[in-house]
Parts: structure tokens; C-alpha cells; sequence
């Protein structure tokens, strides 16, 4: 009786007790690490595949019956022997890597400079502007590549790596902008009022204070802006033709698949090696990475 | 003495190109030209202008490598006439609402799961961003791999190991299976940006309100339908804003993955336009599929941004 009591009263005495213990116990497992478990594995499983692909031998990759897929039986380098030494994959890795820096150096000065002039040189009509920065952000690449084609053949940058160091900032220049007026206004504005009274130039300021006080927000908009650039695809299609000026997305795509033989142990290697140096680039700056996606969501 | 004063008017004779140099970088309206220039410069010639030569491209007959006449409506009015187009407009419309659907759903269950008080939390979280960073047209290949239709690893777990199944599913050789196919690679892709997103407007919510519900005797779905869904509008359409505009002019997945095939029936209007554009050499056409998106695109934006941004200028925030 007292027992039948207690238990039904039971369920309602943590509700009261705060956030916390309500959702603790066997309850917390299925309710949130059981489908937390099932989104890791979901959102991981595809690099997983990718990686046995790679290390698997072509006995093992076309015979399921007599090999698991899931593991690797007998790890083999075949793959990436061919890879790196028949195909034009260092190649591609080192331009990939040029366009990247080169498109993030540009755009990173030029956002800097467009930031600090948007923030704290309080023109008449600076919102206007950051407005309209913000708007070409919202302008998707897949609507302006046939024109950005006709202009790149017209000026003659057709095919080269020039042409994706000039385009690339377009779409990195409004993201970290706006990423870099969010930083300069969570630096107080005094310590420039301060240097501008002991007779600093507003170039001195920028130079001296704010840059320095601001790198946490340089990397992440470099970061950032180094991942977006080694990830673009539509551009570096349409403008680049000649084999060994491809970036590594588009080359996988298109010099690694040769007409109806798919080499799949091969094609992953490609796609393995190509997101190493992102995700390895990530982990370093994991927290940077996740702060600026969600402040320049919040802004 | 003299000797100071001498070196005193040595250093300002000195200092006077300089100083006026000085002066003009000290001038504020020659500065905010200075700094606005590289970045202002750039987004015009690379995007401005492109925006408007696209919009004119449309209405002309230009190839690649010859310039064209101004040939008016023709290239729409063929569009229009065009089957493939409207299946490439019907595939775009699908494609952005389910995956936005699925993306949304997806992550907010997601972002909710990590807003718990769980161990290992940021390592799950940047885990969990990683089919974000990874360049898409790489996952996509492994997509590829795993759609293939003999050796799909999920053919493979249905039929061999749970035995659901007797034959291997044919991913992409079907128009439906293929469509759907894709926006299970875009929902996959998609789910991290939203879920971060989401999280960190989880994350601004205080919990005061939620005791302050619970002592109300609010029931969990009670506190989420009244206190966490409001309180996260804000960052939502920002998120499903973007999230749409870039799920409709989407070209990577489709490219990478079917080439708008089996027969056309994948396009996308973004793929189509490439298809004409680039290899086919149609700058014309290709442009006028481009142009055609933007009304859709505009009116996407204007409606997840103010349909559901209202909220926010309700409370009287909107210069945060």
C-alpha cells in the first residue's frame, strides 16, 4: 500500500527538483545518447567507408561474400601509390593550396580594411554599406558563373589560377566582413580614443591596437575563408580547363574517373587525402571555427 | 644652443613630406575611400557587374567565344517550351523543401540532443561539423560509392545482414530513387550547419525561463512549444534563410553525384544551366536558367526572413 504510493509519487518528485534531474538515469539513455549515438554514426559512416575503401586491396573491394565490407582484411597501399605516383594528385594538392592561401590573403585585407572603415570610422551611410556587403553575401555563385565565365575569357584569365583569385573573394569578402565587425565591436572603443589623444595616426591605431587585439577574429575569418576557398567547386569548373591546373575537388571529380571503370579504391583515395588537410586544419582551430559560425549567424 | 635650434628645424624640415602624407591618411573621408577600395572594388567588378551581365546575357543568343545580338524573350520563351527545364524547376522545388524539411527536422532534434548536460560535449560537437567542413564534391564521391548499385554497402546491410531485402537496391538508376537518393546526401550534409547554428541559439536562451515554466507546471513539450521555440525564431530564420538559398542554387551534390541523370530527370535549374552554359557553350541560354531562379530566390528569402524574423522586430530589437 505505502509502496504502491511512494512509486507513483515517485516520477513527479524530480520534476521539482530543477533542470537537471529530471532527465537522469536509463531514461537520459534512451531519450538522448542512444539517437546522439545513431547521428555520430550516420554522420560519420560515409568517411569511415571512404577510409576502408582506400586501404582495401580489389579482391576484398568487389567480394562481399567472402569479406566483410565493413573491415579490412589485408590493408594494402596500392591505392595510394597510384594516386600519388601515376595521376597529377601532388599536383592538384599544391595548387589547391596556392588558390586557398592566395583568395584568403586577398580577401582578408580587403575585409579588414573594409571592416575597420565600417566600425570605426563611423562615416555617415557606414550601415548602408555593411548592408550591402551583407546582401552580396546572399548571392548564390551558381547564378553568377556563366557571366563570370564570359568575363574571364573576355580578360583573358581563362584556364588560369588567376581567375579563381579574383572570384573567390567575392564570396569570402561579405562572410568575413561581417565576421570582422562583429570583432572590432567587442573591441573597446577608448583604447583607440586613448591612442588618437597621445597623437597616433588612424592608421597606427589599426596597425598597432586594433589588428593585434583582433587576431582571434583574423583566424577564424582566415580559416574559414582557407576551407571555403579548398572546398569551391562550380568556379574552378567552369574556368579552369588543362588537367594539371585543376584544384583537387574538381579533379577528383573529372580526371579520376575515366569512362565506365570506376577505380573506387582510387577515388576514395582522392577523397581521403583531399579532406585531410581541411579536417586537420579544423581540429587545430576547432573552437574558432565553432565560434565564428555561430556568431556570424547571431550577428 | 643654436646648435638645438638648428637640429630642431632639421628634423621638422624632415618630417613635412612625410606629415602631409600623414595628414591625408589622417583625413577621414580620403580614409573611408582608402579602406572601402580593395573590398568595395572587388565585390563590383567580380560580382556586381556580373549580376547585371548575366541579367543581359539572358536576353541575348552569346556563345563561348562570340559575343550575340540581343534576341529579346527567345530564350525564355524556348525554356518554356522546354520539358527538361520545368522538370529541372520541379526537381529544384522538391529538392530544396524536403531537404530543408529533413535538415531542419534533423538538426534541431540534433541541436536539442546537445543541449543536455553530456560528457565529451565539444568533442561530439566537432565531430558533428565534420560533413560540413569536408569539401562537398568529395563526400559526394563517397556517396557515390555508396549508392553504387552492386556494391552498396547499404544494398549489402538490408539484404545480407538483416535479410529485408532480396535483390540490391538501384539508387540512382531510377528518376525517383535517384532524387531521393540526393537529398539524403544534402540532408546529411546539412544537418551540422543547422544543428551548431541552432545550438548556439539553445545555448542564449536562459534558464530561468525554463524553471520559471516548470514552476507554471509546464510539460516538456509545453516548455519547448512556448519557451524554446520562440526564444530561437530569431537565429532560425536567419539559418533557414541561408539554408534555403543555398539548398536551391545547389549544384555540387547533383553534379557529383548523377550529372542530372538517369535521362535529365536529377537536374537541378543550377545543373542545367552549367549543362547548357559551360560544356554545351549556350552563355545565352545558361544564363536565362540562372536568371529564372532569382524570383524564386527572392521570394524564398523575403518569406522565411520576414515570415518568420517578425517576432524578432515585435520585441523591438531589430538594430542588434
Amino acid at each position: 500500500m505505502t509502496d504502491a504510493a511512494l512509486s507513483t509519487k515517485e516520477p513527479a518528485a524530480p520534476e521539482r527538483l530543477g533542470v537537471i534531474s529530471w532527465e537522469s538515469g536509463p531514461r537520459k539513455l534512451v531519450t538522448v545518447y542512444l539517437p546522439l549515438a545513431c547521428f555520430v554514426i550516420v554522420l560519420l559512416f560515409p568517411f569511415y567507408w571512404m577510409t576502408i575503401t582506400t586501404f582495401k586491396p580489389n579482391n576484398e573491394l568487389y567480394n562481399y561474400k567472402d569479406f566483410n565490407p565493413l573491415f579490412v582484411h589485408s590493408p594494402t597501399l596500392a591505392n595510394v601509390r597510384k594516386l600519388f605516383f601515376e595521376t597529377d594528385y601532388p599536383q592538384w594538392l599544391w595548387t589547391t593550396m596556392l588558390i586557398a592561401v592566395a583568395a584568403t590573403a586577398l580577401s582578408i585585407f580587403a575585409s579588414v580594411l573594409a571592416a575597420y572603415a565600417i566600425q570605426r570610422l563611423r562615416f555617415r551611410g557606414a550601415n548602408w554599406v555593411g548592408l550591402a556587403i551583407y546582401l552580396a553575401y546572399l548571392v548564390p555563385p551558381s547564378i553568377l558563373f556563366i557571366p563570370l565565365a564570359a568575363m574571364v575569357v573576355k580578360l583573358g584569365l581563362f584556364d588560369s589560377p588567376l581567375a579563381l583569385i579574383l572570384t573567390y573573394p567575392t564570396f569570402l569578402i561579405p562572410f568575413c566582413t561581417w565576421l570582422l565587425i562583429g570583432y572590432f565591436k567587442s573591441i573597446p572603443y577608448e583604447l583607440e580614443e586613448c591612442a588618437l589623444i597621445d597623437g597616433a595616426s588612424r592608421l597606427q591605431i589599426l596597425r598597432k591596437i586594433t589588428l593585434p587585439l583582433a587576431i582571434p577574429g583574423l583566424i577564424s575569418a582566415g580559416i574559414f575563408a582557407f576551407t571555403l576557398s579548398w572546398n569551391e567547386f562550380i568556379y574552378a569548373l567552369a574556368f579552369i580547363q588543362s588537367s594539371e591546373k585543376k584544384t583537387l575537388p574538381v579533379a577528383v571529380l573529372t580526371q579520376l574517373v575515366q569512362g565506365d571503370d570506376y577505380q573506387w579504391g582510387a577515388l576514395m583515395a582522392g577523397a581521403l587525402f583531399g579532406s585531410i588537410p581541411v579536417a586537420l586544419f579544423y581540429s587545430f582551430f576547432v573552437d574558432y571555427y565553432v565560434s565564428s559560425l555561430t556568431g556570424a549567424v547571431k550577428e | 644652443m643654436a646648435d638645438i635650434a638648428q637640429k630642431w628645424s632639421v628634423t621638422r624640415e624632415a618630417s613635412r613630406g612625410p606629415n602631409l602624407l600623414a595628414r591625408l591618411f589622417d583625413w577621414k573621408p580620403f580614409l573611408v575611400f582608402l579602406c572601402l577600395l580593395p573590398a568595395i572594388g572587388l565585390l563590383v567588378v567580380f560580382l556586381t557587374y556580373p549580376l547585371g551581365l548575366g541579367l543581359w546575357l539572358a536576353f541575348t543568343d552569346t556563345k563561348i567565344g562570340r559575343g550575340g545580338a540581343f534576341i529579346g524573350l527567345e530564350n525564355f520563351a524556348s525554356l518554356w517550351r522546354d520539358p527538361i527545364f520545368w522538370t529541372a524547376v520541379g526537381n529544384t522545388i522538391f529538392y530544396t523543401a524536403t531537404a530543408t524539411i529533413g535538415k531542419f527536422a534533423l538538426g534541431l532534434w540534433l541541436a536539442l540532443l546537445l543541449n543536455h548536460h553530456i560528457p565529451f560535449k565539444s568533442l561530439i560537437r566537432a565531430i558533428v561539423l565534420v560533413p560540413w567542413i569536408v569539401p562537398t564534391v568529395l563526400s559526394a564521391v563517397a556517396f557515390w560509392w555508396i549508392y553504387d548499385p552492386q556494391f552498396s554497402i547499404i544494398s549489402y546491410i538490408l539484404k545480407d545482414v538483416l535479410h529485408l531485402r532480396s535483390t540490391n537496391i538501384d539508387f540512382l538508376g531510377t528518376p525517383w530513387a535517384a532524387r531521393i537518393s540526393l537529398i539524403a546526401a544534402n540532408i546529411w550534409r546539412g544537418i551540422p550547419f543547422v544543428a551548431i547554428s541552432l545550438l548556439a541559439g539553445l545555448q542564449t536562451i536562459s534558464p530561468s525561463l525554463y524553471e520559471a515554466a516548470m514552476l507554471d507546471g509546464a510539460a516538456p513539450w509545453q516548455r519547448f512549444r512556448h519557451v524554446t521555440a520562440p526564444m530561437l525564431m530569431p537565429v532560425l530564420s536567419v539559418v533557414l534563410t541561408f539554408s534555403v538559398l543555398f539548398t536551391f542554387t545547389d549544384f555540387q551534390l547533383v553534379y557529383a553525384i548523377t550529372r542530372g541523370g538517369p535521362i535529365n530527370s536529377t537536374h537541378l535549374m543550377a545543373t542545367l544551366a552549367f549543362q547548357r552554359g559551360i560544356p554545351g557553350g549556350q552563355l545565352g541560354e545558361g544564363a536565362a536558367i540562372a536568371v529564372s531562379m532569382i524570383p524564386f530566390l527572392i521570394a524564398a528569402t523575403l518569406f522565411s526572413y520576414f515570415g518568420l524574423a517578425r517576432r524578432k522586430w515585435q520585441q523591438g530589437e531589430a538594430n542588434d
